[in-house]
């Protein structure tokens, strides 16, 4: 039995130290916001935050988020960048399917709160390794230049 | 929350009737509406009309629109509440989506005859006057309840933005203070439609109604449900395409902590577990010994050897114009030129999963459901049922493209299938890892197509000559009968047998042998193919003669209005006639053009590329014209656009599911790459300016960027492209 602290509230945990962080959020904790697409790091769709720094939560071992603030897209609206992030996608009308946004907006909230007014070429290096099958990523780049404008 | 329902009966009764819209009225209990996924329909209480229902009211003025398309992407719970909305004259604001329930009689796909389903880009298309005219009922309904309560003449009400008013006594009401007493009124026989130019809605952005619950992880698809008591269940199938297990030792899997049981299916082995990481654990610790008598061996080499040398033979006629082999015979130079494309994954963001909870005389089932008609045919056979005791609840699904509508249902009865071997026990959630849904097949075929065209002197082709070699999609299944005549699967030759250009001797055959590797549409059908080979060989005839691309289609398409429009349009906003200019030196530049219609739709797209000296490139923009009737909703229809670019651009750079010895090669998204940000081309949309009938958005975009990237290459290097993924020779 461990303790993890995700979104600012401690909660108890029951698994193998080496059981991905994703499926402990969504499997015990029923915080399903964080998806599942590849299981290899691959496609970002289970983008959560280790102490500020975006991460595939499918390949994150238990273990790892020991000690360590853990935000997801449920308690990421609570951050300055999330909650202009979240704006600005629902004013751009950027999901289509929806399924890979969640890990979308999570990198693009790590990228903000490291870079102010981040270029396109910053932009496609923090996103990159979030895929989008619908193919959206026009509107993800409008979207974070618009919430990155609305930062204060 | 008091609540009414206005309610269409089925469109057989509607026809029969032959008066308009008939409407019914229920009053559905606080139980019934409970819960998400319970679409509104199932909440008609007992002793109403077997009943079509698409809208409800309630007393706190939302207006609930039953949506009977599936959303997985592309704005079905934004635009068909929006043909509801515009009749009803409801405030934007107050509008609700929710998935319709499984059932035909009421939420058939007026393109699909009897069926309920998702798919051929029809959701708009076949909803368009159904749910404007649901729409206008439940409004006359409304204003007829405000004329009595106010004691004037309902013509004398007006409706504007979800108000209800009547001007020369300065009264108002909303929809909510009717919503009880136009529940108690008669239906409207007949419903008198907006004239387009008076369109508050229609042709202008209605945003998303599903954008915020998909911007902060409260939208739910199937893999977000849980059920009490739920197991999840990973399987393992066989390495090749028709093996079955012999037998299996569970005792390793079963020591896995968590693991609850082990089952086998007939296309494979069950691990079920408390959750899905002991569930896979499970499964990786399972041994199985495979029956692979019956299995797939072929290589993707030993296929398309195969289909090549039947390309060399003729093939089932599927059109013929004119008389082509004479106008070879006298033509003054002949082309050729072979295609080959490979199998493509859907490879939706969300693996495909279901969710089956089953009892002894019903089994309900949670799915991002696509095909409602298939499913519980299927389900039903599997389990000795009647489809109607199979209820379905469609969820979200995150994303499809084509793959969630398996005309034999696979993965939804493989989840019937586990439910099935524990007895039902416990509600079953199947979990297909990106792996599984990687290999499980249901791919687009592998195809070879050869070309010939025959060219006069002054290099006007006067003769065309197209076979394809390619699996059947329809062949043993529900739509082999409509759709395959004397022997010819429409959905192989679509794209190839209506070309639109003027070409006066004009042949295309078929061959569709039979192999082990399951396949079905992907987004865009047939057109995948027929649009790449026929738009870049057209590309190769106009070098040939000397001769500007865009000016060969123009004159082709003296008789298709629609396609020269769009053709213009998308090389007007590309600037067609200005000569590209290098960033570096040594780099190249190309521009493309392409048109091409899918699904009642006429979409044209100008491709320009840099090809770098290793031999690398990108695409740096598209320029997108579309045509698809009225646009309901300009942004939806853009981002389809944007969205089926990307979707199209993947396969054209990356796309390939190979097969060594019957194995499937690739198995997750480092060797099955989807197209990401960086590659991402600027993109522009323009739709021309309609008033013909809408038709499909989330299809067509598809097939043309291709045909448009290869063009431009060619441009570029001045070497054609024939096969995909597009590899270029340095």
């Amino acid at each position: 039995m461990m303790t993890l602290n995700v979104n600012g509230h401690r909660m108890p945990v029951d698994a193998d130290p080496d059981t991905p962080l994703l499926w402990v959020l969504r499997d015990q904790l029923n915080m399903t916001g964080t998806k599942y697409g590849c299981g290899m790091a691959l496609c970002g769709a289970c983008t959560v935050h280790l102490n500020g720094q975006a991460v595939r939560s499918c390949s994150t071992p238990l273990s790892a988020a020991a000690n360590k603030k853990v935000t997801t897209i449920e308690g990421i609206g609570q951050t300055k960048e999330g909650k202009v992030l979240q704006a600005a996608w629902v004013e751009n009308d950027v999901p289509q399917c929806g399924y890979c946004q969640s890990g979308q907006i999570m990198s693009a909230a790590a990228l903000l709160a490291k870079v102010k007014r981040p270029t396109d070429a910053e932009i496609d290096e923090a996103m990159n390794g979030n895929i989008c099958r619908c193919g959206t990523y026009t509107r993800i780049r409008a979207a974070i230049k618009v919430a990155a404008r609305s930062v204060k | 929350m008091s609540t009414f329902e206005i309610i269409n009966l089925s469109r057989r009764d509607f026809l029969k009737a032959g008066a308009g819209l008939t409407l019914g009225v229920a009053v559905p209990s606080l139980a019934q509406m409970a819960g998400p996924g319970q679409g509104g329909g199932s909440a008609v209480a007992a002793g109403t009309f077997e009943p079509n229902a698409f809208v409800r009211i309630g007393a706190d003025n939302t207006v609930t629109v039953i949506v009977k398309h599936l959303e997985m992407g592309q704005g079905t719970h934004t635009g068909l509440p929006t043909l509801v909305a515009e009749e009803l004259d409801a405030d934007w604001s107050q509008i609700r989506a929710e998935g319709a329930p499984a059932d035909a009689s009421r939420y058939n796909n007026l393109l699909l005859g009897t069926m309920q389903g998702t798919g051929g880009s029809t959701a708009i298309a076949n909803s368009y006057e159904q749910m404007r005219k649901a729409g206008a009922a439940a409004r006359a309904m409304l204003v007829a309840a405000a004329a009595e309560r106010w004691k004037v003449e309902p013509d004398s009400i007006t409706v504007a933005r979800g108000a209800v008013m009547h001007a020369p006594s300065n009264r108002k009401a909303s929809f909510g203070q009717l919503a009880v007493s136009a529940a108690k009124l008669p239906v409207p026989q007949e419903v008198t439609l907006k004239d387009p130019k008076d369109f508050a809605l229609i042709g202008r952005r209605t945003p998303r109604t599903d954008s915020r619950a998909k911007s902060n992880g409260t939208a739910i698809y199937t893999q977000d449900v849980k059920l009490p008591g739920m197991l999840t269940a990973v399987v393992a199938h066989p390495p090749r395409f028709g093996g079955k297990p012999k037998s299996f030792d569970a005792a390793k899997a079963k020591a896995v902590k968590g693991v609850v049981d082990v089952v086998a299916i007939p296309q494979g082995v069950a691990v079920l577990a408390s959750d899905f990481w002991s569930a896979k654990k499970g499964r990786d610790a399972l041994t199985v010994d495979w029956d692979e008598s019956g299995a797939f061996k072929l290589g993707s080499a030993e296929i398309a050897a195969e289909y090549r040398k039947l390309a060399a033979t003729p093939g089932r006629l599927a059109k013929q114009e004119g008389d082509p082999a004479a106008a070879f015979a006298r033509a003054a130079k002949t082309l050729e030129a072979a295609y080959e494309f490979p199998y493509l994954a859907h490879a939706a963001m969300e693996p495909m999963n279901c969710v089956v909870k089953l009892s002894a005389d019903a089994c309900e089932i949670w799915n991002g459901e696509q095909f409602q008609s298939i499913d519980q045919a299927e389900v039903a056979t599997v389990l000795g049922m009647k489809p109607e005791q199979v209820k379905i609840n469609m969820l979200f699904a995150g994303g499809s493209f084509g793959r969630r509508a398996n005309p034999h249902s696979d993965y939804v009865v493989e989840a019937v299938q586990i439910a099935k071997a524990i007895d039902g026990r416990a509600p079953v959630k199947l979990v297909w890892a990106r792996e599984d849904d990687m290999r499980a097949g249901y791919y687009r075929p592998m195809y070879h197509h050869a070309l010939k065209a025959g060219l006069d002197a002054q290099g006007n082709i006067i003769a065309w000559q197209h076979r394809i070699v390619g699996q059947s999609i329809l062949a043993g299944t529900a739509f082999e009968g409509m759709m395959v005549k004397d022997g010819i699967d429409a959905t192989s030759v679509e794209g190839a047998a209506n070309l639109p250009y003027l070409i006066p001797n004009l042949g295309v055959e078929l061959h569709s042998p039979k192999m082990g590797v399951p396949v079905q549409w992907w987004r865009s059908v047939g057109s995948t193919h027929t649009a790449f080979s026929t738009e870049t060989f057209l590309d190769e005839l106009a070098v040939a003669a000397g001769k500007d691309p865009y000016q060969v289609r123009l004159a082709l398409l003296a008789k298709s209005p629609r396609h020269k429009a769009v053709l213009e349009m998308a090389a007007t906003e590309a600037d067609w006639n200005t000569p590209l200019v290098s960033a570096r030196l040594g780099d190249k530049r190309g521009r493309g053009i392409a048109v091409h219609e899918s699904f009642n739709t006429v979409v044209a797209q100008v491709a320009e590329v840099t090809v770098r000296r290793d031999g690398s490139w990108r695409v740096d923009r598209v320029m997108c014209a579309v045509d698809c009737g009225v646009a309901v909703n300009p942004d939806v229809i853009r981002a389809q656009m944007e969205g089926g670019i990307v979707y199209g651009l993947s396969a054209a750079m990356y796309g390939a599911i190979t097969l060594k010895d019957g194995v499937v090669e690739q198995s997750n998204f480092h060797d099955y790459m989807p197209l990401r940000m960086s590659e991402m081309p600027r993109v522009g949309v323009y739709i021309v300016r309609s008033n013909e009938k809408p038709t499909g958005v989330g299809e067509p975009a598809t097939p043309v960027i291709a045909p448009a990237v290869a063009n431009a290459l060619f441009a570029a290097t001045g070497k054609p492209i024939r096969s995909l993924p597009i590899r270029i020779q340095t």
